[in-house]
């Protein structure tokens, strides 16, 4: 009995759970599951499917995860962020106006770039709100999550702007005779080198000790602000990399789509990784693995005939079981009534035993 | 039960995982009493008032009150008050955001005809209240307004009007200064006079003598002994407090001034932060202990804040070993060899859900900046090095910084700065809210690194405690620095500089 | 001598601070934006009275939301479910009485009851298990919008055939003294009118006001958000108050649903998308702190009127895109919110 629990008090014990739930309900369901073929000189199968598919989520709960650590906030903005970096992209790529292009106006790294840096012009404002004006994250966010996919759709003219070039899908789908879709390169590339900010420099530590104390943080030298702005505006270029990978995927820019629910997405990957809501200490593992979960879950339905506009229902009853779970009064409830089952138990085999019970 | 008893509590046992908080202890209230409770952290003074009060429940024991038939289980704190006891405690609990009459109301507000709030009759209600008790105030008035002693009397007066028997109040006067503390008490004794038992927790000695009656002292979750004021010498109190004799402390008198080199290690001039400190000028040399002092709310904290940059000075220059120092945030002080341990450590001072280790080498960290990592193998030998020399009493290096005790919190904050081995080093508090057997090491220490060569800055409310430490004193009086004493300094002395006998 | 505490006369005012600074600079700003609007678009009508009460019919929706979304902000808390949450609502009472051929009565009943279930589940999970309220109504909004596809995926009018009754309470018209009217073009008295909907925002807006100041709920929702240990200690069941602000703002929402029903007659999945955008804006522009415990919904009343009147102006434009108008909405409460935080910084500093 003891050795589970040690089990579950583990920090990666609630996203490999689940993660193994729901690979055990599509195994369930179609044995060929976790079957990996190489068709047209790439790779194939469900499970190449939702490491492609879940890079975009991947990537932003990066950014999120470091987000709630130091601010205890949530970015709701991260969808929006994307459809704007994608539009801005595309805007940069066809020019101003035109909704079809298949000649490039500047060079395709500088259309990327420049949306990777509308992205991180939104983390940076994000950034500023919340650590510097010292206003509430899910206020300070809530205004780029309306403005920025309608200042997107003004970039792009109110329509839907289409960047008919080869290249510019490598992104989000096969770079020539390469057989693993780029997208999963980029999410590595991404979880690498935050892993190496994190692990090689103390970025993980002052995040964590800002999380939790911010004021004595800085009496002991730490830039509080600073390392709050940094999370926000890391959050902002993250979710400006997935809008461009988003957008690659459909060679478009299509404001009003790109990105939409994907806060949700990020955020319950973060709570499935285990991480509190709360802020303070985290696990970006966690975070990563909670990400393809989701992926997996918006999957599966999808297979079971859930449209993407009804999966939300599901995924939101998802996000509460865990926070109910997670939560410090629901905790406190289940070890009371384990408390009192063990007294009992115990009473009942002294009882057997024939001592006297207390 | 005796007629003039009010409350008597036996046998209360309370255990919390890996330790046991109460053992046996006991406690009794008499009618129009002043009832003192004492005793070191970790005594269990609060967590006895918390299973007085229905905060904690009890694991074993008996509380009896008059009037009241049988053992009381207090479940919550309504279920206190609605037997006549209620708690003031040190952060105030009222809502800032409504007035104060409200404040007094909330959950009785006099109704109308129609079930609605009637605030006319409220108003006159709460203004009576507060005539009747001496504290003239606008009740209209939103509670923010109204500085912490006006807060906590509003708090008090609530609770008189709902016919309290039993008013305790958890550490009331910690941040009061003289005027407001004599306020509190000359409402205290207007409530004894009407019958009410007062249970008064504190660590202020003076105060017990000044104001009450009788005085219980805990160690240890254990009840050690009851006894009345005006047959209690303060030494045979302190001696019941830590279980052995005074001499301790006796002993620490500095041995004349300590030979403190003519180094001035930093020189502050015209220094000063608006709103908080009045421009002022610091000089300390190398291995000088140096300590502040004045009335709470003069200027102390302030003035040490300013100089370490918590709180970034407006005007003047700092010189740090004859390099002039710009200083914008923490870190800039840091680098140049300063150390801060701030009054307040549960605020400014503890990381709790870190573990002992990271909270030891964090400021080091900082210094290093963020591209050089100290590496675990490092990090391990500081903290294991800091935890032998201070003592600190911990499961292990990894446990989190919140399982400590208050005193061992303090000594890893402590740690935190000695591991940056600073030139300069400003101790603000460092003994407020520890057992005096912590306070006596502490003191130690400070004498120990400056015998090294460290300067530090003492500040404490205690002026004994100072004066067993200190070669110099600067006195605060209203946020202004107003002049120094050295050489033969006594109570007398120091207390003469701060009302105003003072010389530069 | 009476050992009396006196104090200095500037803490004798009585509540005359930032609070009362903010609603002013709201009414202001909103006189300012309409008398433009009256000057700029003057031809275009934008001048007489009805554009006036447009605003109203137009909103009157977004009041009632507004005003349950007050109470929620009161005690600290926010609720973003509710644009989809009036999404549903729309749905069922368009899919009903669209599809299924049901009496409007019942369904009203239906989707208020709906609103109260709502709530309470968001109210115990906020209140009883203390999870964030931003998690728990972002999770109420994907659920609801989710549940707006799942009855249907089609967008749904209401016809005068499916519902004579809803039809006709969509377009009764309330005429206003004739005094009031004016004659236009076509030489015909146009005389203004408000419809069904506006008087049951504005009956909202004073029966929360009443709750707000008067009773003992109301007052309670104040002391749990200026601060949440004190009210606990002082006996106030502080999880049963945060409990009962989200069930009354769900309730209030689904009154606020009915009421856009009738203005859009109408139930798509895309519907009052960023409407609790609208609802926090116009509570936050009218006063009420994102950290609880300030509030009032008459403030909360003028930044719906503002919000409106920001879409108008955008609209009688003519020539800028309806995305304006988000952006400008967003602009407007960026601006406040840092004004909120500016009061506070210089509060604190003042201590």
């Amino acid at each position: 009995m003891n050795g589970v629990k040690n089990l579950t008090k583990k920090a990666l014990f609630l996203p490999i759970f689940c993660m193994i739930l729901v690979l055990l309900i599509n195994l369930a369901k179609s044995p060929t599951f976790f079957s990996v073929a190489i068709q047209n000189g790439v790779l194939y199968g469900r499970l190449i499917d939702i490491l492609n598919r879940g890079s975009e989520i991947a990537i932003l709960a990066v950014g999120q995860t470091l987000v709630v650590a130091v601010s205890a906030g949530t970015d709701i903005s991260v969808g929006s962020v994307m459809s704007l970096s994608a539009c801005g992209c595309c805007m940069m790529l066809a020019g101003y106006g035109v909704n079809s292009a298949t000649q490039l106006a500047v060079p395709m790294i500088v259309g990327m770039l420049f949306g990777v840096l509308l992205g991180g012009v939104s983390g940076a404002f994000n950034g500023t709100l919340v650590a510097k004006l010292k206003i509430q994250p899910m206020v300070a966010t809530l205004i780029l999550y309306t403005a920025a996919r309608a200042i997107g759709l003004l970039l792009c003219d109110n329509q839907i702007t289409y960047i008919r070039y080869e290249p510019y899908k490598y992104l989000g789908n096969f770079l020539p005779g390469f057989p693993v879709p780029t997208a999963i390169l980029v999410t590595i590339a991404v979880v690498a080198v935050v892993s190496l900010l994190l692990k090689r420099t103390a970025l993980g530590l002052y995040v964590q000790s800002v999380g939790i104390n911010s004021r004595a943080a800085r009496i002991s030298g730490i830039n509080s602000d600073q390392i709050c702005f940094l999370c926000y505006l890391l959050c902002g270029l993250c979710a400006g990399i997935a809008g461009i990978v988003a957008s690659s995927r459909i060679y478009s820019a299509d404001s009003n789509n790109i990105g939409l629910n994907y806060e949700l997405d990020a955020i319950l990957a973060v709570a499935l990784g285990g991480n509190s809501l709360a802020g303070g200490k985290f696990n970006m593992a966690g975070s990563i693995i909670g990400a393809y979960t989701i992926q997996a879950i918006t999957t599966t339905l999808l297979a079971m005939g859930v449209s993407t506009d009804q999966a939300p229902v599901i995924k939101a009853v998802i996000v509460v079981l865990i926070v109910v779970v997670q939560a410090p009064v629901f905790k406190a409830w289940m070890s009371r009534r384990s408390a009192r089952r063990l007294a009992l138990a115990s009473a009942a085999t002294e009882q057997g035993k024939g001592m006297p019970v207390k | 039960m005796d007629e003039q008893v009010l409350i008597t509590m036996r046998d209360i046992t309370k255990t919390f995982p890996g330790v046991v908080a109460l053992n046996h202890a006991q406690l009794t209230l008499r009618k129009g009493e002043i009832h003192a409770l004492m005793g070191e952290n970790g005594a269990g003074k609060s967590t006895i008032i918390k299973c007085l009060t229905g905060v904690y429940e009890r694991d074993d024991g008996e509380i009896k009150m008059d009037g009241v038939e049988g053992n009381i289980y207090n479940h919550s704190t309504q279920d206190a008050q609605k037997i006549g006891i209620a708690t003031v405690y040190q952060e105030v609990n009222l809502c800032p955001n409504l007035c104060v009459a409200e404040n007094l109301f909330i959950g009785r507000e006099p109704k109308t005809k129609l079930g609605t709030v009637d605030w006319k009759t409220m108003f006159k209600m709460a203004q009576k209240l507060m005539d009747d008790l001496d504290i003239t105030i606008d009740v209209t008035a939103t509670l923010e307004h109204f500085s912490i002693a006006i807060q906590q009397m509003v708090a008090i007066a609530r609770a008189v009007s709902m016919d309290c028997k039993v008013l305790i109040l958890d550490e009331p006067t910690s941040s009061l200064d003289e005027k407001e503390v004599e306020k509190l008490f000359s409402l205290m004794r207007s409530l004894k006079q009407k019958g009410v038992g007062i249970l008064f927790v504190t660590h202020f000695l003076e105060q017990v003598y000044e104001v009450c009656d009788r005085v219980t002292v805990m160690r240890n979750g254990k009840f050690v002994g009851e006894y009345n004021i005006d047959e209690l010498p303060r030494l045979k109190l302190v001696a019941a407090m830590l279980g052995k004799d005074f001499d301790d402390l006796a002993a620490i008198k500095p041995e004349g001034a300590t030979s403190t080199s003519d180094e001035v290690v930093l020189d502050a001039e015209g220094l000063s932060h608006k709103g908080t400190i009045k421009p002022f000028n610091f000089k300390i040399r190398k291995g000088e202990v140096v300590g502040v002092t004045g009335l709470l709310g003069s200027g102390r904290s302030e003035m040490v804040r300013c100089i370490y940059g918590a709180d970034k000075a407006q005007s003047g220059t700092e010189i740090m070993h004859d390099k002039k120092l710009k200083i914008n945030a923490p870190i800039d002080s840091i680098k140049s060899g300063m150390g801060f341990l701030p009054d307040d450590r549960k605020a400014d001072g503890c990381i709790g859900d870190l573990s002992v280790r990271e909270n030891i080498i964090l400021a080091l960290q900082a210094r290093s900046g963020m591209f050089k990592r100290i590496p675990r193998a490092k990090q391990i030998e500081f903290a294991d090095q800091f935890i032998d020399i201070l003592k600190i009493k911990t499961a292990s290096r990894e446990t989190p910084l919140s399982q400590l005790s208050g005193g061992n919190q303090q000594k890893v904050i402590l740690a935190r700065w000695l591991c940056t081995h600073p030139d300069f080093l400003i101790l603000d508090e460092p003994t407020r809210g520890i057992d005096i057997g912590t306070k006596t090491e502490f003191q130690k220490l400070v004498l120990k690194f400056a015998s090294e060569g460290m300067s530090v800055v003492f500040i404490s409310s205690e002026i004994e405690e100072m004066l067993r430490t200190c070669s110099r004193m600067c006195v605060m009086r209203d946020g202004e620095k107003v002049g120094e004493i050295e050489g033969e300094m006594t109570q007398e002395s120091v207390m003469n500089a701060i009302a105003g006998g003072d010389k530069k | 001598m009476k050992n009396a505490t006196r104090l200095p006369d500037t803490q004798k005012k009585r509540g005359v601070n930032g609070n009362t600074l903010l609603l002013l600079i709201t009414i202001v700003l909103f006189v300012v934006m309409y008398a433009t609007g009256c000057l700029v678009y003057a031809r275009k009508g934008f001048a007489h009275l009805q554009t006036f009460l447009n605003l109203l019919i137009t909103n009157a929706g977004l009041i009632c939301v507004t005003c349950g979304m007050t109470c929620v902000m009161l005690t600290g808390g926010i609720d973003i479910s509710v644009g989809s949450l009036i999404a549903m609502d729309c749905m069922i009472l368009a899919y009903g009485m669209g599809t299924k051929g049901q009496p409007c009565i019942l369904l009203i009943l239906l989707v208020l009851a709906i609103g109260v279930v709502f709530g309470l589940v968001q109210g115990v999970l906020v209140g009883y298990l203390q999870i964030q309220p931003f998690i728990v109504t972002m999770a109420g909004m994907f659920f609801a919008r989710g549940m707006t596809a799942v009855i249907c995926t089609d967008q749904i009018s209401i016809t005068q055939q499916q519902n004579a009754m809803f039809y006709s309470w969509a377009n009764a018209k309330i005429y206003l003294p004739k005094f009031l009217g004016y004659v236009n073009n076509a030489k015909k008295l146009q005389v203004p009118f408000i419809r069904p909907a506006v008087i049951i925002a504005l009956l909202v807006v004073v029966v929360i006001f009443l709750v707000l100041r008067y009773t003992k709920f109301g007052r309670s929702l104040y002391a749990v958000g200026g601060n949440e240990v004190s009210a606990a200690m002082m006996g106030l069941n502080v999880k049963r108050t945060k409990m009962k602000a989200y069930i009354l703002s769900s309730f209030l929402c689904s009154i606020g649903g009915i009421c856009y029903c009738l203005n859009t007659m109408s139930g798509s999945v895309q519907q009052a998308r960023g409407l609790e955008m609208d609802a926090i804006a116009s509570a936050v522009i009218g006063g009420t702190l994102l950290t609880g415990g300030v509030g009032n919904v008459i403030g909360s009343l003028f930044g719906v009127l503002i919000n409106g009147t920001i879409n108008t102006l955008v609209t009688s434009n003519g020539k800028l895109l309806s995305s304006w108008a988000n952006i400008a909405t967003a602009a407007l409460l960026c601006f406040f919110i840092i004004l909120q935080s500016i009061v506070a910084y210089i509060r604190n500093r003042k201590k």
